[in-house]
């Protein structure tokens, strides 16, 4: 039997086409591109891919399933622990998880473990999969998930599936965390995640939104007056760092949470239709290296800038973001102007006009291992801009850490957790996600509630004499 | 869905919502504010918590129409429902016996001033109250003020009511006739909050203003309300609202307050052209 050794190529949209519209990038595999990938899988028993997969999805099960053309088999054995598959499949930087690990990634491409799950997962929505609902006993543990994202997604659904009562709590409007405000429209489209959260509800996790934790109630109140046995903190990393150099505070200046967040959320793209406004120039600098300058980058040019750059002070080869995200935004051109550090916003009448910025070379390298950027004395310039977007990074929001007694914090503000249960300093409270690690990826949050979730079980079990 | 349990006008164009929502009722301190959504297209809108009523579960909004979002507001009537409403949020006013604390509040901010002047008298200082407007008919809250405090002045631009001039004008006659006063407190449009900074400035007067940035989530998440204060950045939904006045930058709060003028025009325009909501705006 001849292998192919390359994927079977995913349609997209034209890059022309798509850097105008915020409908998805990615089509998805049909019928026929699903199977002939499945066959590429080689089934084996070793099953590698797994261990590079935070929350252990039996990959070779479900591809098999997906061969035999069982896609209902397929979504079922992905569920068993892993609830967000039409996420995941769409965000996970495969290549360094399971496809990572892959066999056939030593000839030449891994199988497209995310692209079968993503396809598993858009079959089973589009032909109406049924959600069994769990009864939870009605003297079942109670617990409290604060925040919505990945993290508290995937331990709410543990929770749920072992029987206890749970609740999460969302300050803002609509559950989902970074997947709704931060990952734009065109990587995940935000009717995907809300089905896939509308399954959590249908499963008998209740939602709260609107209740932000530390003001509503604090950690505290939901353990002594709302009846709750347990607390997962999974409120991620949601602080955006500013750069501190003058002029940031000009009108046209935007964190890259803000301007997602206008974008995403409030779907300030359809503005009037949509009472949320955005400003974006003709030339837009988007700050920083990292997926969300990738993401910010080709928002700004979706909506309707003419020349949009990414400034970042190191070279290419240290771009944090993914290789995919980087090949996207050159395709829908992007300028990368690196080497390149901003000193200065420059503005006229409250407005911003131009970043001033001097240029980098790469020094020795520093603590984290990565070529320190050093400027090259006297080669400031300016790029002309009337937008700039700052991307370097987002801390804890405090506010959860701050009203909660007891609940021991690092200098940089994240929560203290074991890394393998999520237990903190305080009793019957748990945290995972970015809240614990810093800003990382969906998939590692994933894995987090995962695991403190299994924990909190044991835990309540213990207490509960379950 | 968050129920308009009654509605009033207080004045053209400024009304009143009384609104079912027991866990910000039983939560909220003087100074803190909501964030609201009217409906599915909405844009999230700040608005300080100007009473609030523990018992009965409701707090009390007040709004001046003055763009889109507002007007859609202002055109809802008491069964109506608003789809998001979220808080308290900010810090509550620090409130302690101080001595002598003069509560300012010009135009609409006299409605956030009433409970934190409340607040004061309870806790044993001597209140005085300053209220202005731009004339008699937008005048608000005079009675409640004057329940509060131990002595009140009102100042109009017309002199339709009170003094003729502007709130700032008794306080410079207090400071000028030696009273001492221990604490400002100003709450209204961004100009007369930095007036009474430049009058209670020279002499080293305390003082508190509460500002109104452009804000989005209001839980600190985005940046957008960030004000300079002392030279250091803010963000207003989480560090304050209320600042020291004498450290903020006000020249760079209204230029950022103004960001949106011209998109708010339009959304305004759209609001008109589809009568979104049965808006009942522009009948008058």
């Amino acid at each position: 039997m001849s292998l192919s050794l390359k994927k079977n190529v995913m349609p997209e949209q034209d890059a022309k086409m798509r850097a105008r519209n915020f409908n998805e990038v990615a089509l998805g595999y049909d019928d026929e591109l699903a199977r002939a990938e499945a066959e590429r899988c080689l089934s084996c028993k070793a099953a590698p891919c797994r261990k590079g997969c935070p929350v252990d999805v039996d990959i070779p099960t479900f591809i098999k399933h997906i061969k035999e053309g069982d896609v209902e088999a397929a979504i079922a054995s992905i569920k068993e622990v892993n609830r967000l598959p039409a996420v995941c499949g769409r965000v996970c930087p495969q290549e360094d998880q399971c496809e990572k690990f892959c066999v056939l990634a030593k000839r030449g491409e891994a199988v497209g473990i995310g692209r079968l799950e993503r396809y598993a997962a858009d079959y089973a929505r589009t032909k109406g999969e049924r959600i069994q609902a769990i009864e939870p006993a009605p003297d079942a543990p109670r617990v409290a998930i604060i925040g919505s994202g990945p993290a508290s997604l995937t331990a709410a659904g543990e929770l749920a599936k072992k029987g206890c009562r749970v609740t999460v709590f969302e300050a803002l409007h609509l559950p989902g965390g970074v997947l709704m405000y931060g990952i734009p429209e065109f990587r995940l489209p935000k009717d995907i995640v809300q089905a896939e959260i509308d399954n959590l509800r249908k499963m008998g996790v209740e939602i709260e939104v609107n209740a932000v934790i530390g003001k509503t109630f604090t950690v505290d109140e939901l353990m002594e007056e709302e009846g709750f046995d347990a607390v997962f903190i999974g409120t991620g990393a949601g602080l955006p760092h500013f750069m501190g150099i003058p002029g940031e505070n000009l009108n046209g200046v935007y964190s890259a949470n803000e301007f997602l967040t206008r974008c995403n959320l409030m779907k300030a793209y359809r503005f009037p239709e949509s009472g949320t406004p955005i400003h974006v120039g003709k030339k837009v600098a988007v700050v920083g290296g990292g997926n969300v300058a990738m993401d910010a980058a080709r928002t700004a040019l979706r909506l309707g800038a003419e020349e949009v750059h990414i400034v970042y002070r190191r070279s290419e080869t240290e771009l944090p973001a993914r290789l995919e995200e980087i090949h996207h935004a050159k395709e829908e051109g992007i300028i990368f102007t690196l080497l390149t550090a901003p000193v200065e916003v420059q503005g006229s009448e409250g407005w911003v006009t131009g970043l001033k910025c001097i240029r980098m070379e790469l020094g020795e390298p520093d603590a984290s291992g990565r070529r320190r950027p050093v400027e090259i004395a006297g080669s400031e310039f300016v790029l002309e801009t009337d937008t700039v977007v700052i991307a370097i990074g987002q801390g804890p929001n405090p506010l959860v850490q701050s009203t909660t007694k007891g609940l021991e914090t690092n200098k940089k503000g994240n929560i203290v957790a074991d890394e393998e249960t999520g237990a903190t300093s305080k009793p019957s409270v748990f945290a995972g996600g970015d809240i614990v690690t810093g800003a990382a990826t969906v998939i590692l949050a994933m894995g987090a509630g995962k695991k403190a979730a299994e924990a909190i079980y044991n835990y309540l079990k213990e207490k509960h004499k379950l | 869905m968050y129920k308009i349990l009654a509605k009033q006008e207080l004045a053209p164009n400024v009304k009143m919502f009384e609104m079912q929502a027991p866990r910000i009722a039983k939560k909220a301190q003087p100074g803190q504010f909501v964030i609201l959504r009217i409906d599915e297209d909405g844009e999230r809108v700040p608005l300080t918590i100007a009473d609030f009523d523990r018992e009965k579960g409701s707090i009390t909004l007040i709004f001046q129409e003055v763009g889109a979002t507002t007007k859609l507001l202002g055109a809802l009537e008491a069964g109506d429902s608003l789809l998001d409403l979220v808080g308290p949020l900010g810090k509550p006013t620090h409130i302690e016996n101080f001595g002598t604390v003069v509560c300012v509040g010009g135009g609409i901010g006299i409605a956030p001033v009433y409970p934190i002047a409340r607040g004061m008298k309870q806790a044993g200082n001597h209140v005085i109250s300053i209220i202005g407007a731009r004339n008699r008919d937008i005048l608000i809250y005079e009675e409640e003020m004057a329940a509060v405090s131990d002595t009140l002045y009102i100042a109009t631009d017309d002199g339709s009511k009170g003094q003729k001039g502007f709130v700032t004008d008794p306080l410079k006659q207090m400071i000028a006739e030696g009273k001492k006063i221990d604490l400002v407190i100003a709450i209204g449009p961004v100009i007369m909050m930095r007036n009474v900074a430049e009058v209670t400035r020279p002499h080293e007067i305390p003082t508190v203003v509460s500002l109104n940035p452009i804000m989005v989530d209001g839980t600190g998440m985005c940046g957008g309300c960030r004000v300079s204060v002392g030279n250091e950045n803010k963000f207003a939904c989480v560090d304050g609202p209320e600042f020291d006045a004498h450290k903020i930058d006000f020249a760079g709060l209204v230029a950022r307050q103004r960001m949106y003028v011209d998109k708010e025009k339009k959304h305004s325009e759209h609001c008109v052209s589809k009568k979104v909501g049965g808006c009942k705006c522009h009948s008058h």
